[in-house]
């Protein structure tokens, strides 16, 4: 018997669900996937690379046009479902047609928040002009919509709206971003590194306007703010948040609270119908994330097929990376501790001139939190380091600063000062002081240390520091009567 | 026709130790460098000293049999006529697979070639199979998969000198091959490694990401190339197939994510990305480091992939290559000491192969074995007799407390060797046999190089080659006699009849050409061929001429880290030491250079379990303990801990190292499993 798998929702948590599902088993259950959108799945983490004109449409899809097919999975696209009868289990479809589950998962994303505006939406529609950041087709009308040198105002200065911001700027449009709260990315930044970061944001010309909303909406003129200034725009991009997509669910009497309500074997509160991604609510985790909506498409997939059992989604540990050319920012855990914090170790620098600002919270001496820009490989070791909850190294400055070591072994001291253990051949393992015993033994020049101790035979990379032990010698042989 | 050595004076030789087979000279037992394109004159300590071991009190020089539990001198006759008997005897009562082949890749052709006509002529076991399996597997795999044709480098060393970048992955050639290190000299450098190694110390970009996470790195670079717009696309559709599959993987590894995975900076992915696209000639180069895992052959495709999608290889002045390891990694993996292979590169299980080779054997294709099983798999399974030729698996192979109770429990150990290596001493029968300088032969270098290494000294009195000792046990398991020659050129021009037609065909290769100092890089198809010193320059090997990319996904170390072991351990090499370190631990000068077994630690992560730098520290894994001397060094990860594979005993690092394999090459996961640090 075949178990009967519905998954609503073609999007990064649909689209991976069946694919984890193919990957544990081809035979035992049969899966359908509906989605609303007409294209095949695309990866949505691209959407900014698309708008920034890197990327074209094709090249972001996850799937081609024969997945479905080679994966044996029913796949239903530019419909939606209608509602769940959850005793009959199944769902209908707006052509009216009906489709039976014996595991129904809801993957239904999330769709944007519109700010109040007034004059941005007509009918419950966008204004012409006006343009959310969600769908491939949002961006391709903002591709379409913004021509080069011309003024975009960007409504919201959050992780999807500065990575919109980064994309139009790069090609080539006057961008401005309206944010209503004090500083950028209040949910994963403090106000030091906002300041930061709309600072490094202005060089690449991006005006950032903090604390303001937009009050009105005129097509073709640009956003009235409610501090009475004007900002010019021909494109206005809307980025202000998303809500999930939770009707479905509603409707169908699930218990849904800011999203459906799921636990760790990702059950809503019907035991036959899940829900992962956007959608879902889990208390390890916030939604609007890729990384925990395949982590939890790998574990129901466990589960749908049989293939572990046991598996359980637990949460996911949230870091934040700003995927915007040029500016380079990590968040993650607790980055709100101060300074003088007496239950946390709290670490910070700034240096705005220079774009960049380092932020480290310790606890019991692991990394609780840290907000890093500006310095990439800072950012890539204390992630490792929270992810795999390592003790911190105790050189916690350099920690903070990325590399701790130079680049590169150098030659520039004084051969007078280099120890005499030192060893100056590798190859052929010519210590400092081989080197002086030679040249007291009577060998002179490199070749003369060469033939007497091997060094500088081997790939000749220490040719150099050679020929200056050389040197001083014989400079030392001189002044010495 | 014989060669006329002079035995006094002095002769061009190779060295006997790594694939780079620096160029020398040798007057007497006197070792001096010499001009040769791999080395141009240079040659680090292993290789000055390397005459050490020509006379070294250690050196075994005379057969030796257990009697009452000891190694007794015997003459040649007792002990080949014993182990005659005793393989006979195995094999009458168990059957023919009972009795195991081991070979090695510091082989020569001749050798490597010869073990496995032995094997499956004379034992006619399909137990046959060798250390390059833990050395060259992945690699070849891979190579195979995306040209259809695995050469090391494909393209002559000294073209390396034009590039003007070049990554090299999971290699540390400032240790392991010094003199190669000139002829990056004018490359920007990018070096992978988990480690800050002597060569990542020589690299503009050093990438380290974690240990088992390689492939997710390539993924990562090869997601910058596509999306800051470096793709290759005319190259793709000229010169290849399979890049859209590969993309929809790569597409979903966006270098932020990866930087999650790996530790490696999305700027330095790109950076990385940006260097090898811009650069007018570029080269991607693997080794040890991304093939010695249980994904390892995955974790070359990945690389390959990357090389594609930038339109390196086949490219004049640039391409893709790997860094072979032993003296003769690259012969001995083509001529059939490995489980499913026969001479010429060719396929144990392609009937047109066995028909070839079978003819040229004087032998019925259905008397061939089928193929075996893998080098660790053939230990593992325990076979009843166990021939080892110039391997000291004891020490090299993975989890090595069970090779060892392995080895304890086979009926009838015989080891030929030149020292008492740690394997010869567990033996039933040892037989002391020539080596580098003492006897003919070719090898192949790690540019697919064929190179006559000549007899330069006498052996001692009572050593024997290994041809000789295959010679003398098959005519004592009932071969004819001109079917195992003895001498070196013989057995090679059956080797060119054999090989003719092969991936790796040598049949256009003469030892009077390669004595008039001809750079031969195989296919040599014909005497009047030049060779093929760049490979694919118009097609890749595979029928279709195209070249493959293979489309493979990061799943991460067989072992991660937990609890109990916090940590992680990766194995490599240090200058001054050889593989299992039987030859190098005998040379006095590189022993006072490195004498002990060593971890290197983060001085954090030593201090967190009571060590200080010079304290002697127990390394514990799930299947062994490793003592070890401690060296603290800050530029480490605190979670990952390195040692060296070459010291015997206690001090072996592949007590602790994983046997999981990977499903293609069946090369172990010696780079990466999961350990704590105690206080010894």
């Amino acid at each position: 018997m075949t178990r009967k798998i519905v998954i609503v929702g073609y999007g990064m948590a649909g689209s991976r669900l069946a694919e984890e599902i193919r990957r544990r088993d081809t035979d035992n259950v049969s899966v359908t996937v509906i989605g609303a959108e007409p294209h095949p799945a695309y990866n949505r983490i691209l959407l900014s690379s698309v708008v920034g004109g890197g990327m074209t449409p094709q090249m972001v899809r996850l799937h081609g046009d024969d997945w479905a097919e080679k994966h044996d999975v029913d796949l239903r696209l530019g419909t939606t479902v209608d509602g769940i009868d959850r005793a009959a289990r199944t769902v209908t479809l707006t052509d009216g047609s009906t489709v039976d589950y014996d595991a129904l998962v809801l993957a239904t994303g999330s769709r944007p928040w519109l700010p109040p505006t007034e004059g941005l939406l007509n009918d419950g529609v966008l204004a012409p002009g006006a343009v959310a950041f969600r769908t491939l087709d949002d961006c391709e009308q903002i591709v379409a919509a913004s021509k080069p040198g011309a003024p975009v105002a960007v409504v919201g200065g959050g992780l999807l709206g500065l990575e919109a911001a980064r994309g139009l700027a790069s090609r080539g449009n006057l961008v401005t971003v309206v944010h209503p709260v004090g500083h950028l990315m209040e949910r994963q930044l403090d106000a030091g590194a906002g300041r930061v970061l709309a600072a490094t944001l202005a060089t690449l010309g991006i005006e950032v306007r903090l604390g303001v909303k937009a009050a009105r909406y005129l097509p073709g003129d640009g956003l009235k703010l409610d501090d009475g200034s004007h900002v010019p725009a021909d494109l206005v991009v809307v980025s202000a948040g998303v809500i999930p997509e939770t009707t479905l669910a509603k409707d169908a009497g699930l218990t849904v609270e800011r999203g459906i309500v799921v636990d760790d074997a990702l059950r809503t509160s019907d035991f036959r119908v899940h829900a992962i991604g956007d959608c879902a609510q889990h208390p390890g985790t916030i939604s609007g994330l890729v990384q925990p909506a395949w982590e939890q498409a790998a574990v129901l997939a466990d589960l749908l097929t049989g293939a572990q059992p046991a598996s359980r989604y637990r949460g996911t540990p949230v870091v934040t990376r700003l995927k915007a050319k040029d500016v380079d920012l990590a968040a993650l855990g607790d980055v709100h501790a101060e300074v003088d914090s007496s239950d946390a170790e709290v670490l910070c620098l700034t240096d705005p001139t220079r774009g960049r600002y380092a932020k480290l919270v310790l606890r019991d001496d692991r990394v609780a939190g840290a907000i890093v820009i500006g310095a990439p490989d800072a950012a890539a070791t204390i992630t490792q380091l929270y992810d795999r909850g390592i003790p911190a190294p105790s050189d916690r400055i350099a920690l903070l600063l990325g590399r701790a070591l130079p680049p590169g072994a150098s030659v520039a001291h004084s051969p007078a000062d280099l120890p005499a253990a030192t060893t100056v051949c590798r190859c052929n393992t010519v210590s400092k002081s081989q080197l002086v015993k030679a040249w007291r033994g009577g060998a002179r020049g490199v070749s003369g240390l060469a033939t007497a101790t091997r060094a500088t035979t081997g790939c000749g990379g220490c040719r150099d520091t050679v020929s200056a032990i050389a040197d001083w010698l014989a400079s030392s042989e001189e002044t010495t009567p | 026709m014989t060669i006329t050595a002079p035995l006094t004076g002095t002769i061009d030789t190779h060295c006997p130790y790594c694939a780079l087979q620096c160029g020398m000279r040798l007057a007497g037992k006197t070792v001096e460098p010499r001009e040769f394109p791999t080395n141009r004159g240079g040659l680090c300590q292993k290789g000055w000293t390397s005459a050490a071991l020509l006379d070294s009190p250690g050196r075994l020089t005379e057969p030796l049999v257990r009697v009452d539990g000891e190694l007794r001198p015997a003459t040649w006759d007792r002990a080949l006529d014993l182990i005659a008997n005793q393989l006979i005897e195995i094999q009458a009562t168990h059957g023919r697979d009972a009795v195991a082949v081991f070979g090695g890749g510091g082989l020569t052709n001749e050798k490597s070639y010869l073990l496995g006509k032995f094997a499956r002529v004379a034992l006619g076991t399909s137990r046959i199979d060798y250390n390059g399996r833990f050395c060259m597997s992945s690699a070849a795999a891979a190579g195979m998969k995306a040209f259809g044709m695995d050469r090391g480098l494909p393209f002559p060393v000294e073209d390396l000198q034009q590039a003007d970048t070049v990554l090299l992955v999971g290699g540390n050639p400032a240790e392991t091959m010094p003199p190669f290190i000139q002829h990056l000299k004018s490359a920007e450098l990018i070096v992978v490694d988990p480690r800050r190694s002597a060569t990542a110390e020589q690299a503009v970009l050093h990438l380290q990401p974690a240990p088992g996470t390689d492939l997710a790195l390539a993924l990562g670079i090869l997601h910058a190339v596509v999306a800051d717009g470096h793709l290759r696309h005319d190259y793709l559709a000229d010169r290849t197939t399979g890049f859209d599959e590969v993309w929809r993987i790569a597409a979903t590894w966006w270098p932020e994510r990866v930087e999650r995975v790996t530790g490696v900076a999305a700027a330095d992915q790109r950076a990385a990305a940006a260097m090898l696209a811009t650069a007018t000639n570029a080269y991607v180069l693997t080794a040890r480091g991304t093939e010695q895992h249980a994904r390892g052959a995955d974790m070359v495709s990945a690389w390959i992939n990357l090389a594609l999608a930038l339109g390196l290889p086949g490219r004049a002045g640039s391409g893709f290559g790997c860094l072979t390891g032993q003296g003769n990694g690259q012969g001995g993996r083509e001529h059939g000491q490995k489980a499913d292979q026969l001479p010429g590169y060719r396929k144990l299980d392609d009937p047109a192969a066995r028909a070839h080779v079978a003819a040229v054997w004087g032998v019925d294709p259905d008397s061939l074995p089928a193929p075996g099983v893998s080098a660790y798999e053939l230990l593992d399974e325990g076979p009843r007799g166990l021939l080892v030729f110039g391997s000291n698996v004891v020490v090299s192979a993975p989890h090595a407390g069970r090779v060892e109770d392995k080895l304890s429990a086979v009926d009838f150990l015989v080891v030929a060797d030149v020292v008492m290596s740690e394997t010869a001493a567990m033996a039933d029968v040892v037989l002391p046999v020539t080596q580098w300088a003492e006897e003919d032969g070719t090898l192949t270098n790690l540019e697919g190089r064929i190179l006559l290494r000549r007899k330069a000294v006498r052996p001692p009195a009572n050593v024997r080659t290994d041809l000789e000792v295959l010679h003398g046990l098959a005519q004592r398991l009932g071969q004819p006699a001109d079917r195992f020659p003895v001498d070196a050129e013989e057995v090679f021009e059956e080797l060119r009849r054999a090989s003719a037609g092969g991936i790796a065909d040598y049949s256009g290769v003469t030892y009077a050409r390669l004595r008039e100092g001809e750079a031969l890089h195989w296919p040599v198809p014909a005497t009047d061929h030049p060779g093929t010193p760049r490979a694919f320059l118009d097609r890749f090997a595979h029928a279709d001429g195209l070249a493959r990319f293979v489309p493979v996904d990061h799943s991460g170390p067989a072992e991660p880290p937990d609890e109990e072991f916090p940590l992680q351990a990766t194995t490599g090499r240090v200058l001054q030491h050889y593989q299992s370190g039987a030859q190098t631990r005998l040379v006095p000068e590189l022993m006072k250079a490195v004498p002990e077994m060593y971890v290197e630690v983060h001085p954090d992560t030593a201090a967190r379990a009571g060590l200080e730098n010079g304290d002697l520290a127990d390394v514990v894994s799930r299947r062994g303990r490793v003592r070890a001397r401690v060296r603290c060094v800050a530029s480490i990860r605190v979670d990952l801990v390195f040692l060296p594979f070459h010291f015997p005993g206690e001090g072996r690092a592949n007590l602790l190292t994983n046997p999981e394999l990977d499903p293609t090459s069946r090369m172990p996961e010696f780079k990466v499993c999961a350990v704590r640090l105690e206080a010894a």
